[in-house]
């Protein structure tokens, strides 16, 4: 019996405000411990929360971008439970009168193409973060309040692959409507996935469970496949699966049952009584609307059709908006633009897949890498010396110019210099030299190397070749 | 000048203005009526004699400057459930023993900011739960009239101390009677201003669709004068109305009689208790106002007899939420246990009093699923409809004229076997709350046994220039205040 997985995703996405969603507390990552709090977010006696219009806007922003309908009126509500990490005991969200409604996103997996389905956008505040060291647990309340977005799909994805594939192009599109960072590891994104399975053919769901704890994309890949055999197994052994919520243990590669909660949480959901129901105009709708970013789809198109690109480099370059960014500010200053994506393709994205630096930190200005190609382009370098030029650009940020100079590695393309290097190479190498007349039209590689050598890499590679096959002449074949 | 702690606001601000007297001289006799009557009375959880004079001092200071306000130099009493940055707030309940508010409440900024000298915290039953002052977790108040009886509550404390000349104004809150029963109960004024008029920025929440911060003081311009202070809008109390700063003393000082004003006499109030002097204090009252040029029309208010269970439902339900953040991980009382909920049972357990358990299980239940839709929700409905009651009543009529309460202040003790007596205390007062208007009560006589009666002035959302006018006229044409030192002094 073949089975087929069903599988719905929760994702919570941090917003990228300036400020925490219900007080002025800073939004942001990294600092020492409780240190961006004030009575609000740390719920002292007598605060009271006021709304962040900013992560409103955001909301709205990732719901037109996702197809969704914005909900003009919504509101807030009490969800109550206790727990450490909750400063009020309380988590102020959206129950059933979410912000966002509906939306969908379009995938392609394998090549076929798939609509996944969003059934709600809604909007809440993040709770603080625990570590739990030597048997004690510690808080630290900087989290608690910021902005956060909850997306739920419907029970659409059929796939780990699938899944993989639909939260990068997520994560993308979040990216680019400058709605959130996303950084699975900082916690910017998380995701609880719910997975059944069920044989194919039948049309009700099977029992799900709930899986938590995916720290990385590939975690949330790995974790589903492995839910999918585990429960496919116990079904096939003619066993029951527990509707329950299981961690995933990404050391041992399995997940585990969690049973922490014996009883079913009753949250006791009511509507926030110190806030105001959420009103949105259409007039606003529309203003966010028209100020929309491009989607990297109509970017990567736009890359192909406009630009000529071919598709592999549109999808590469499109991949990270921040990248897609820099190239465009490049190409502003520079015609060549295949030798722009070039460069960005293997100079760039190298060095910041091997530094981990995010590409707004990097110190090689566009302006400068468009310097640089004019530089190779009007043969003042060989292609070879420009890559060493550009590492220093990278890692220093000089003007490509000034690092030329002081390196010394402009390239020497006067006649006199050559000849007397090709010269000196056939006079050294007459075997290769013979060779070559002798029909072995390859050893005129060989003896380019010995030029390069002979002029410590200065020597202007084309005009090289096209001397050496001057006075080579033609071999004889 | 002497016994300055017998005089009311409106009189202080004149005497300092001349320079009859200074605000420490004014401090020095409210710390000596402490001194004497205090120990009896039990109004005050915290006074700071030595902050208050220094702030007295600084006050004389920029009077000297030139640059005083009409309340500059005055002391003022504030219920322990605000926040006043430096002071403890305790809501006088064990499970905020240790906190000290980080930051002054925006009420509080901005009495400060009026030159008000800030001198001690009254009692109050625990988190503003009771109609009595006898759930507070730390001491009784006794009801200056009467030492035997309650002062009322929840803002007992402040209610006695301006009553027992301990202070000349104190705030109060609120949330179904809190302000108005222990000022009918204690012979002074309360007003209990309309939802949203005032920031609740830094008021400990009890339930938040219900809490107002109020005044209780001696007369009803004294009331005026403080809510000029108060009634503005704050951008951080998202239920703050935006509209025009209160100027309610200057349409108060223009108002000399009752003419053009149509009260409404709600009919068939379901009143079972109410006591006969009550009743007949109030209607002398009503002929009174119309002795002063006001129109009676009867009105009719029918949903009223289902405002106390509306009023337990929703507001036990906010308080179960709003008293969750009481678990003593970040500030007051805990007791450690093994695991957080462990802590959060016990702690709970030994910090709140009996009725505060109560009120939130009763809370927990009206929220929880499978009840949530007979109880919450329907009381919102209920809700809508009393809300609507008053919206026609007030086609009809400027403001309402009720009693404040249905009987005078009771025996300490003699209400406490039974919590839902007590809750029925509030059927004149919490309707008013639940519509989210504005409502005063004000002195109408006293008893044959001595004790206080209260009529009680109710008016339309942002009606307090109504209500206090009505207030006014009637206090000023009535010489309870002369009858008042009368008796005081033949106690």
């Amino acid at each position: 019996m073949e089975y087929e997985a069903v599988i719905g995703l929760e994702i919570h996405v941090q917003l990228k405000t300036r400020t925490k969603m219900f007080c002025a507390c800073p939004n942001l990552y990294g600092a020492d411990p409780n240190t961006l709090v004030c009575p609000v977010c740390l719920g002292y006696p007598g605060a009271l929360p006021t709304t962040n219009r900013e992560a409103l806007r955001l909301c709205c922003t990732a719901g037109l971008l996702l197809g969704c309908r914005i909900n003009t009126n919504s509101k807030w509500d009490r969800k109550n439970y206790f727990y450490p990490d909750m400063p009020k005991n309380y988590q102020i969200s959206q129950y059933d009168q979410p912000i966002c409604s509906a939306g969908g996103l379009d995938i392609e997996v394998d090549g076929e193409k798939r609509h996944i389905r969003f059934s709600r956008i809604h909007q809440e505040e993040d709770v603080a973060k625990s570590t739990h060291t030597g048997g004690v647990s510690l808080v630290d309340y900087n989290r608690a309040g910021v902005p956060l977005m909850e997306i739920v799909t419907e029970a659409d994805l059929r796939s780990a692959d699938e899944v993989l594939v639909f939260l990068t192009a997520l994560r993308q599109i979040l990216q680019y409507g400058g709605v959130g960072e996303c950084n699975l590891e900082l916690g910017q994104m998380r995701c609880d996935v719910n997975c059944s399975v069920r044989p194919v053919g039948q049309k009700h769901f099977g029992v799900k469970t709930e899986i938590k704890n995916m720290n990385t994309l590939k975690g949330v890949h790995a974790a589903l496949t492995y839910e999918i055999w585990r429960q496919v197994n116990v079904l096939r052994e003619n066993g029951v699966i527990v509707q329950e919520t299981r961690r995933w243990d990404p050391e041992l590669g399995i997940t585990t049952s969690m049973r922490v909660k014996e009883e079913a949480h009753d949250y006791r959901y009511f509507p926030e009584p110190d806030l105001l129901p959420v009103v949105i105009s259409t007039e606003e709708i529309e203003r966010w609307r028209a100020a929309l970013p491009e989607l990297p789809s109509v970017r990567r198109q736009r890359y192909e059709q406009d630009l000529g690109l071919p598709a592999y480099d549109a999808q590469v370059l499109v991949a990270e908006k921040g990248v897609a960014d820099y190239f465009e500010r490049v190409i502003a200053h520079s015609d060549n633009i295949k030798a722009v994506s070039n460069w960005i393709m293997t100079g760039l994205l190298q060095y910041l897949s091997e530094s981990g630096l995010p590409v707004e930190q990097v110190k090689a200005t566009p302006e400068s890498l468009a310097r640089l190609i004019a530089l190779v382009d009007g043969r003042v370098i060989s292609h070879s010396a420009a890559k060493d030029v550009f590492a220093e650009m990278l890692s220093h940020g000089d003007e490509p110019d000034v690092i030329v100079e002081r390196l010394g590695l402009k390239q020497v393309s006067d006649q006199d210099s050559l000849e007397s290097w090709v010269d000196k190479a056939l006079e050294e190498n007459t075997t290769s030299v013979e060779a070559y007349r002798k029909g072995k039209v390859n050893a005129v590689q060989f003896l380019m190397g010995q030029v390069m050598k002979e002029s410590r890499g200065k020597a202007n590679p084309q005009l090289v070749l096209s001397l050496l096959k001057e006075k080579l002449g033609k071999p004889d074949l | 000048m002497t016994e300055l702690n017998k005089k009311t606001l409106t009189e202080l601000s004149g005497l300092l203005a001349q320079r009859a007297c200074s605000s420490l001289e004014i401090v020095e006799d409210i710390l000596s009526a402490i001194e004497s009557r205090e120990g009896e009375i039990g109004a005050y959880l915290h006074i700071d004699a030595a902050g208050a004079r220094s702030q007295a001092k600084a006050a004389d200071g920029v009077r000297a400057d030139g640059r005083a306000g009409p309340l500059t130099g005055i002391p003022l009493a504030v219920k322990d459930l605000l926040n006043v940055r430096g002071d403890p707030c305790g809501c006088a309940s064990r499970i905020l023993q240790g906190y000290i508010a980080p930051y002054d409440a925006t009420v509080v900024a901005l009495l400060r900011a009026a030159g008000m000298v800030f001198l001690g915290r009254t009692n109050m039953d625990e988190f503003a739960m009771g109609s009595s002052t006898e759930n507070s977790a730390f001491k009784v108040t006794r009801n200056p009239w009467d030492v035997q009886r309650v002062p009322g509550g929840s803002s007992g404390g402040s209610a006695a101390a301006v009553a027992a000349e301990m202070a000349v104004a104190a705030l109060g809150t609120d949330t179904g009677g809190s302000i108005r029963q222990p000022a009918a109960f204690c012979g002074c004024v309360g007003l209990k201003p309309t939802y949203g008029r005032v920031s609740r920025y830094g008021l400990t929440a009890f339930a938040s669709s219900l809490d107002q911060i109020g005044s209780l003081t001696r007369t009803v311009r004294d009331a005026a004068m403080i809510l000029d202070v108060m009634g503005r809008h704050d951008s951080r109390d998202s239920t703050s109305l935006n509209v025009p700063a209160s100027a309610a003393v200057a349409a108060l000082d223009a108002a000399e009689d009752l003419k053009g004003l149509r009260i409404g006499i709600p009919r068939g109030l379901p009143l079972e208790g109410l006591d006969p002097e009550v009743e007949a204090a109030v209607s002398a009252a009503v002929a009174r106002c119309e002795e002063l040029g006001a129109v009676i029309v009867e009105v009719e208010l029918p949903h009223l007899q289902y405002a106390i269970a509306c009023y337990y439902i929703i507001a036990t339900a906010e308080a179960s939420a709003n008293l969750a953040r009481f678990d003593g991980v970040r500030y007051g009382m805990r007791v450690d246990g093994e695991g957080p909920v462990d802590l959060y049972c016990k702690t709970r357990a030994a910090g709140f009093g009996p009725e505060v358990k109560r009120r939130i299980i009763l809370g927990t239940y009206v929220l929880s699923r499978g009840y949530y839709d007979a109880y919450y929700l329907r009381a919102q409905k209920v809700r809508t409809l009393i809300r609507e009651d008053f919206s026609n009543a007030f086609k009809q009529c400027d403001a309402l004229l009720m009693p404040a309460t249905p009987t005078p202040a009771y025996l300490l003790g003699e209400k406490l076997a039974d919590p839902l007596r007590m809750y029925l205390d509030d059927m004149l007062t919490a309707p008013v709350n639940l519509a989210g208007i504005c409502a005063l009560s004000v002195p109408c006589g006293f008893s044959a046994a001595g004790l206080p009666l209260g009529l009680q002035v109710i008016g339309p959302a942002l009606g307090e220039d109504t209500v206090l006018r009505v207030g006014h006229v009637y206090e000023q044409s009535c010489s309870w205040r002369e009858k008042a030192e009368i008796k005081r002094s033949a106690m």
